[in-house]
């Protein structure tokens, strides 16, 4: 018996002894196609987090963290073929950037047990951890955009937004769809009139849909646009002369791409954002010097402290500061995919750390629970300058309404939930 | 050498009409299908299926379904991604509403329904043809696709307009959802293609088809000799649309397992079918195999080799696919402008001959 344990105890010594592999960090990315101008900065923020963690600290916990990048062009077909590409490398955790391929890859990771982490896109209702073991969209969601859209309306106005018209211009997909339940509900609550107008794929004409818009004289336009979507209907507010102080936009389309095409025009152009804007941070140093100058940067390196590149860069380290938690929760240096997500459950992350990272303030400071995967749900709103050609916050990072998207969360997830004949977790 | 009729002696017209009549032709056939039943499905692992031969699978039903309507009856159509979607949403309807049916009759429901939307749509080839027919197909596709946009019905009221679809078993084995395994998806759409290309064949070489074809050649002399061009057109639209919305149910079904309409089934899915039809060869079943495999293996083949083999940046990599691919197809089509299947029979004639040509 002895002999048998000892045999035994060896061999899977021998079997997990062979050299340490990578970390393994997918990036399903699109440096391609109408979507490439948003897709690149972010796919290259991601990817410099993880190349400064290799370069300058050897590492997460001593293992190199590993990048693999794979071309989808925002199309699901590919994007199923990267996934399984990749997924018998070690992946740890996947982030597609693309609202389609996530509701393709939720069924997908939670039955190969790897984690989806979609900060700020993906489905919503996601945020619910009691139904969607695998997925982690923390820390804000659509619904959250919307309701702090709204949080912005009514402080510019003076907290009454009764009687007035809000018209959303959305991506005619399953992303831009997400917020309108929410935006319809808000819309109960706060007396406003909503008016949704769909722009189809890729967006690049969308004429009629400003010329309704200069017919119906929104107060308020909001928008969720992604791609050569932004820059169209940016431009075309520009020329209707709509005044770009009422008009919002969600994070994906708050970019400097998509404002400067119209020049001076897009001045005052507002969007939400989940994390600080700006390369004023410690940390952007580093990257220039372990990863601009040394040649290692993902793309041309001219980047570095847009909004989309933050994000992503955001992104990174929110996943590479889990991996270190999982190292040190399951003790080993060569984390799974199953310890990954055991460290995304259990994740927070604090300011103190955040400043050791030389990132102050960079996002909310939050803790992540089995029930909720979703976050504090926290945002700020971000304004363009043409002349200085910077973003500005000009709003603290403030909360959303809870209280009319839980029980929006709770809905979708449980109807999810009911379809696909999954039991509540967390209990 | 190769596909020689010397011995082969046919006595019967059975044997005279049979569909591979060269007795070398007729054992490829059966060892591709040995090989494609009995080997595939045990090699098979998820890149394999879910990249490479699922896909193939289903484009090829889409590109029968395509290749009978304009290839064997001549009526151009635009509105095959339109046709997919009403095949999608159609067994998404149908396997949310019947769960404890099986999805092989769900699948097959959705061929019917979408040969009855098909035939709707098909109403206007009896007054208009070529690039008029062609323009109204296309209002097809737009208006479909904005109908499943619109109508949160079809999509059972979901936030995000996505379709999802449950899992399905077949004998007890999942078909549909996570926990496939990749022989099982592979399976269905292999079945699923040998039972609908074997209907085709036989269709096509039948009275049913022949109309087709003599509506295709000349339809005013079809109509002289007694063909119905109501009944050819009509049952040409219901067919081709039939195999095309059990395409578009396994493309959402089996291989995607979420969609939505805009993304999956766009214009670019009718032109990407279209092409398909055009490179295999117009009229053919087997060119409409060959077209599916040339438009969707090269690009995962030229992916695989740019970015895995020779390690070259992923943008560079995919810019490059679409011009090798692009520069193929125009190289392809001047050699041969009847498509892959001509390059077939071509080199079918060749080989009877070789190695002794004169």
């Amino acid at each position: 018996m002895k002999l048998k344990l000892a045999t035994l105890a060896l061999g899977s010594v021998m079997a997990a002894a062979p050299v340490m592999a990578d970390l393994v960090f997918p990036s399903l990315s699109y440096r391609t196609g109408p979507y490439a101008a948003g897709g690149i900065p972010y796919a290259d923020g991601y990817a410099d987090y993880f190349t400064l963690i290799n370069e300058r600290d050897g590492g997460i916990g001593g293992v190199m963290a590993k990048v693999i990048e794979c071309e989808t062009g925002y199309n699901t077909e590919k994007g199923v073929e990267c996934y399984e590409a990749t997924k018998g490398e070690g992946a740890l955790v996947y982030n597609p950037l693309s609202t389609g391929i996530t509701y393709q890859l939720i069924p997908k990771v939670t039955a190969d047990g790897i984690a989806l982490y979609t900060p700020g896109y993906g489905r919503t209702s996601a945020a619910n951890g009691k139904v969607f073991s695998n997925v982690f969209n923390f820390p804000a969601n659509y619904w959250n955009a919307a309701s702090l859209a709204v949080n912005h309306l009514l402080d510019v106005n003076g907290g009454d937004i009764k009687g007035k018209k809000i018209a959303l211009v959305y991506h005619n997909s399953a992303y831009g769809k997400e917020p309108i339940k929410t935006l319809e509900a808000l819309s109960e609550k706060h007396g406003f009139e909503l008016l949704a107008i769909p722009v189809d794929h890729p967006g690049q004409e969308q004429k009629s849909q400003w010329l309704q818009i200069r017919r119906e004289k929104p107060d308020n336009v909001l928008m969720w646009g992604w791609g050569v979507m932004n820059q169209v209907a940016i431009q075309e507010a520009a020329n209707i002369r709509y005044p770009m102080e009422n008009f919002i936009g969600v994070w994906w389309s708050g970019a400097e791409h998509d404002v400067t095409p119209a020049g001076d025009k897009a001045t005052g152009y507002k969007a939400v954002t989940f994390h600080n804007v700006g390369s004023d941070f410690p940390v952007f140093d580093d990257v220039q010097k372990y990863v601009v100058d040394a040649g290692k940067a993902a793309g041309a390196g001219d980047n570095v402290g847009k909004a989309l590149y933050n994000r992503g860069f955001y992104a990174a380290m929110l996943m590479a500061e889990a991996a270190a938690a999982a190292q040190k929760a399951s003790g080993k240096a060569d984390i799974e995919a199953s310890d990954m997500i055991a460290a995304l459950e259990s994740f927070s992350i604090t300011e103190e750390r955040m400043a050791e990272l030389g990132m102050p303030n960079f996002g909310p400071a939050f803790e992540v629970s089995c029930a909720n995967h979703g976050g504090p749900g926290t945002g700020a709103i971000q304004q363009w300058d043409a002349a200085a050609g910077t973003w500005s916050l000009i709003s603290d990072f403030g909360p959303s309404d809870m209280d009319v998207i839980q029980p929006l969360i709770d809905a979708d997830s449980a109807a999810y939930a009911a379809e696909n004949n999954i039991a509540e977790r967390c209990n | 050498m190769f596909y020689r009729e010397a011995g082969d002696f046919h006595t019967t017209y059975k044997d005279d009409n049979q569909t591979f009549p060269i007795k070398f032709d007729r054992i490829r056939y059966y060892v591709v299908l040995a090989v494609a039943f009995g080997v595939i499905p045990f090699l098979i692992n998820d890149y394999w299926a879910n990249a490479v031969f699922v896909p193939f699978l289903i484009y090829a039903i889409a590109a029968i379904g395509l290749n009978i309507l304009t290839g064997y009856c001549g009526q151009v159509s635009l509105g095959t991604g339109g046709f997919m979607a009403v095949g999608a949403y159609a067994c998404y309807k149908l396997m949310t509403a019947f769960p404890e049916v099986s999805i092989v009759f769900h699948l097959i429901g959705a061929g019917f329904v979408t040969a009855g939307v098909g035939v709707l749509f098909g109403l206007p080839s009896l007054r208009i043809k070529g690039f008029y027919l062609a323009v109204a197909t296309l209002a097809a596709q737009f208006f479909l696709v904005w109908l499943f946009n619109k109508v949160p019905w079809f999509y059972n009221y979901s936030a995000s307009g996505q379709i999802n679809a449950p899992e399905r078993t077949v004998f007890g084995m999942a078909v549909t959802g996570p926990n496939t395994e990749a022989w099982a998806k592979y399976m269905i759409c292999l079945v699923f293609l040998t039972v609908l290309a074997w209907i085709a064949r036989n269709l096509t070489r039948g009275t049913v088809g022949r109309s087709w074809m003599a509506i295709r050649d000349m339809d005013i002399a079809a109509e002289i000799i007694g063909v119905n061009p109501l009944r050819a057109k009509l049952t040409a639209f219901a067919v081709s649309s039939f195999f095309v919305g059990i395409a578009g149910a396994l493309f959402f079904s089996v291989y995607l397992g979420a969609v939505e309409v805009g993304e999956a089934f766009g214009i670019n899915k009718s032109f990407l079918v279209l092409f398909m039809i055009i490179i295999g060869g117009l009229g053919s079943i087997f060119g409409s195999l060959a077209g599916a495999a040339f438009l969707v293996l090269l690009p995962v083949l030229l992916k695989n080799i740019l970015v895995g083999g020779l390690g070259w940046p992923i943008d560079i990599a995919a810019h490059m696919e679409l011009i090798i691919v692009g520069g193929l197809i125009v190289v392809f089509l001047i050699a041969e402008p009847h498509g892959l299947a001509q390059l077939w029979k071509i080199g079918k004639e060749k080989l009877r001959l070789w190695p002794f040509p004169h």
